[in-house]
């Protein structure tokens, strides 16, 4: 084994605990209610019985001890069981996995304008340092920086769908217009199915929210890659080069970008966080049915076995995307001792 | 080890805070000319004259926080004065209502004064106690190390782990909206940043002749951790400081959004953009100027760290 590959081994296995701690945080959660989960959760529904509400208790394990509880809760989810959720009386499991593709497609718009944005705006930047170019774009980077996502989404559904009209205010597709559900990503299913008019009309919807939640990435991204630009070009090999009189585009694009843009990788790996924090906000601005409005909504139904599996999702999903870009780094950079 | 009492003698005065040395001798271990007191401020000031950025933002700050402490006095009107005969009335500078009313005849700027309350209140307290608890627990874990350490820094991974909105956002659905519920919920994992930084800028310093010096000297480490280390390495820590408490209007804003931050009766800006999106169409000044309002300060904000990030920490800036 390599050295890389013996790197990557240790670094997956120590997110093991993480892993396991996050689960546990997660089941402690529940446990943290002030006062009893089922009382809470059904105080508002009324007609409940004692024998119901002993029961209810019962299927939480709330009659048991809380070390039983735990080994009760982590044999479950080994099996895949997440739990039950009483207000929409589904398994917690079914209300999820129908919401993930929403939340996924929406992710993955942003990520692509963040970086189809950010990256260019910080190659430009840096290669016209101290231009007007770099100067309105570090200015604009960061005003993207210190704005928060719900009021940016606020003013683009003024202008662009109240305003202007081009733009639907909320939902992910016009009604009927939903190509066959395959991949449960509109756009990729549109695409399959060769559905012109249905990939326009859900690119129409996901233009808004995307934007909203890929804004702050994308100034991230900008001045991260503006700033290991600066360094790169600076660097021997890009002066050997130019010396060598390697067109300036070739020794932009090819020597100094490619070595410029291992930080922002790291970068977009922890901006993750932010887009799944933001996810919430947004999917609750433009009504995305996605995993982020489920959480806000069972949050004030109180239905807590919704709120733990996703806020465990959330994390699990970090974790995981934390790890990936480790494991991607240390094979752009090989020389990187994680 | 021999000391070179003269040596000592300077490294203690430069960590006591005294301007009457010399930098004639290089010491190793230290790079940066260490905090003591107020009398650095003004030598702060004055290196930031040469960031504009940093000044600006520093004047809109202060008149935030003049609005804040005297909102009573600069408010037009009660922030909670209902007048449903005025409902929806726009905008026009020099009347009555110069940012107009929302949905309730409630007048918009004097709700935003009051609302700046919140914010400012609610930013100064987080980055403060988030401060105080990670960095005491930064000290102790990087200057003894060893299992507390040990301990300590896996919580900490763990608490990473989760995207902070998130934690907070779980933390509040449990604590219910609050006041102090939302500062135990942001403070809960803010400290975890400030705890990574000390610890590891007193790792950094452990092995310098001043605190080798120092214990030399027979000074215990309490004594050693507050008034030799503290000092050489509260530069960062304000920087971090003053860069989080943005993230943190931000995020309390957020949660006010949400309905999750402050209780309703509150004037927060987080809440009033929320009231006011059901009205865009006919009024679209209820739900932009509050964020406006927050968008300035953060911008500010943000402007003074970068400045004093320049002027106090380079090593922080982005490379």
């Amino acid at each position: 084994m390599t050295r890389t590959q013996v790197q990557i081994i240790e670094r997956i296995l120590a997110a093991i605990p993480i892993m396991l701690g996050v689960v546990i945080l997660a089941f402690l959660f529940m446990r943290m209610i002030p006062g009893d989960p089922v009382d809470i959760m059904m105080g508002e529904a009324g007609g409940v019985t004692h024998e119901e509400m002993a029961s209810l208790r019962a299927q939480f394990d709330l009659d048991k001890s809380l070390p039983v509880q735990l080994v009760l809760y982590l044999g479950r989810l080994f099996k895949g069981d997440m739990g039950y959720s009483l207000q929409r009386a589904r398994p917690v499991k079914e209300i999820i996995l129908e919401a993930v593709p929403a939340t996924v497609e929406l992710a993955l718009f942003s990520l692509l304008f963040a970086l189809i944005l950010g990256i260019p705006l910080g190659i430009a930047s840096a290669r016209y340092q101290n231009s007007i170019v770099d100067r309105i774009g570090m200015a604009t980077s960061f005003l993207g920086i210190s704005m928060p996502g719900f009021w940016l989404g606020i003013i683009g559904i003024i202008v662009f769908s109240l305003g202007l009209g081009w733009l639907p205010t909320s939902g992910r597709i016009t009604y009927g217009m939903a190509p066959k559900s395959i991949t449960g990503l509109m756009t990729l299913d549109a695409l399959i199915t060769a559905n012109t008019g249905a990939l326009k009309d859900a690119l129409r919807y996901l233009a808004l929210p995307a934007v909203t939640m890929g804004a702050g990435v994308a100034a991230v991204v900008a001045r991260v890659t503006r700033s290991s630009m600066l360094e790169a070009l600076k660097t021997d090999y890009v002066l050997f080069a130019k010396a060598k009189g390697v067109p300036d585009r070739t020794v932009t694009i090819k020597h100094a970008l490619r070595n410029a843009l291992i930080p922002t990788v790291t970068v977009v790996g922890l901006q993750v966080g932010t887009l799944l924090g933001g996810n919430m906000i947004v999917e609750t601005i433009f009504g995305w049915p996605g995993l982020g409005r489920i959480v806000v909504d069972a949050i004030f139904s109180r239905d807590y076995p919704l709120v733990q599996a996703a806020v465990m999702v959330y994390a699990l999903t970090f974790v995981v995307i934390n790890l990936a870009t480790d494991i991607f780094y240390t094979y752009l950079n090989p020389k990187m001792t994680l | 080890m021999s000391v070179n009492a003269e040596h000592v003698d300077s490294l203690k005065r430069r960590s006591l805070g005294s301007d009457t040395y010399t930098l004639d001798t290089p010491v190793p271990g230290i790079s940066r000319r260490p905090w003591s007191g107020f009398r650095n401020i003004s030598g702060i000031l004055f290196k930031l004259k040469n960031h504009p950025g940093a000044i600006v933002g520093g004047f809109v700050i202060l008149a935030y926080v003049i609005c804040a402490v005297f909102a009573p006095y600069i408010a037009p009107h009660s922030p909670g004065e209902v007048a449903l005969a005025k409902r929806f009335v726009p905008p026009v500078i020099g009347s009555i209502n110069p940012l107009g009313t929302d949905q309730l005849g409630r007048d918009i700027l004097s709700r935003i004064i009051y609302g700046a309350r919140v914010s400012i209140l609610v930013g100064v307290l987080t980055v403060a106690i988030s401060m105080v608890i990670g960095v005491g627990l930064g000290l102790i874990a990087g200057y003894y190390q060893g299992s507390f350490d040990k301990i300590m820094s896996r919580f900490t991974d763990l608490l990473l782990a989760f995207p902070y909105l998130i934690f907070v956002i779980g933390a509040m659905s449990v604590l219910g909206p609050g006041f102090w519920n939302l500062i135990l919920a942001l403070c809960f994992k803010g400290w975890v940043e400030f705890y990574r930084l000390s610890r590891a800028e007193v790792m950094s310093q452990k092995a310098s002749e001043y605190v080798e010096a120092a214990r030399a000297l027979g000074r215990t480490d309490g004594a050693i951790m507050i008034s030799e280390i503290l000092p050489n390495i509260i530069h960062s820590i304000l920087v971090l400081g003053t860069l989080r408490m943005g993230n943190m209007i931000v995020m309390e804003s957020s949660l006010s959004f949400l309905g999750l931050g402050v209780p309703p009766s509150i004037p927060a800006w987080g809440s009033m953009v929320s009231d006011g999106r059901r009205y865009m169409l006919n009024a679209w000044w209820v739900a932009t100027l509050p964020g406006l309002a927050l968008v300035v300060l953060v911008l500010a904000i943000n402007l003074v760290g970068e400045g004093l990030r320049d002027v106090l920490d380079p090593r922080l800036k982005e490379n």
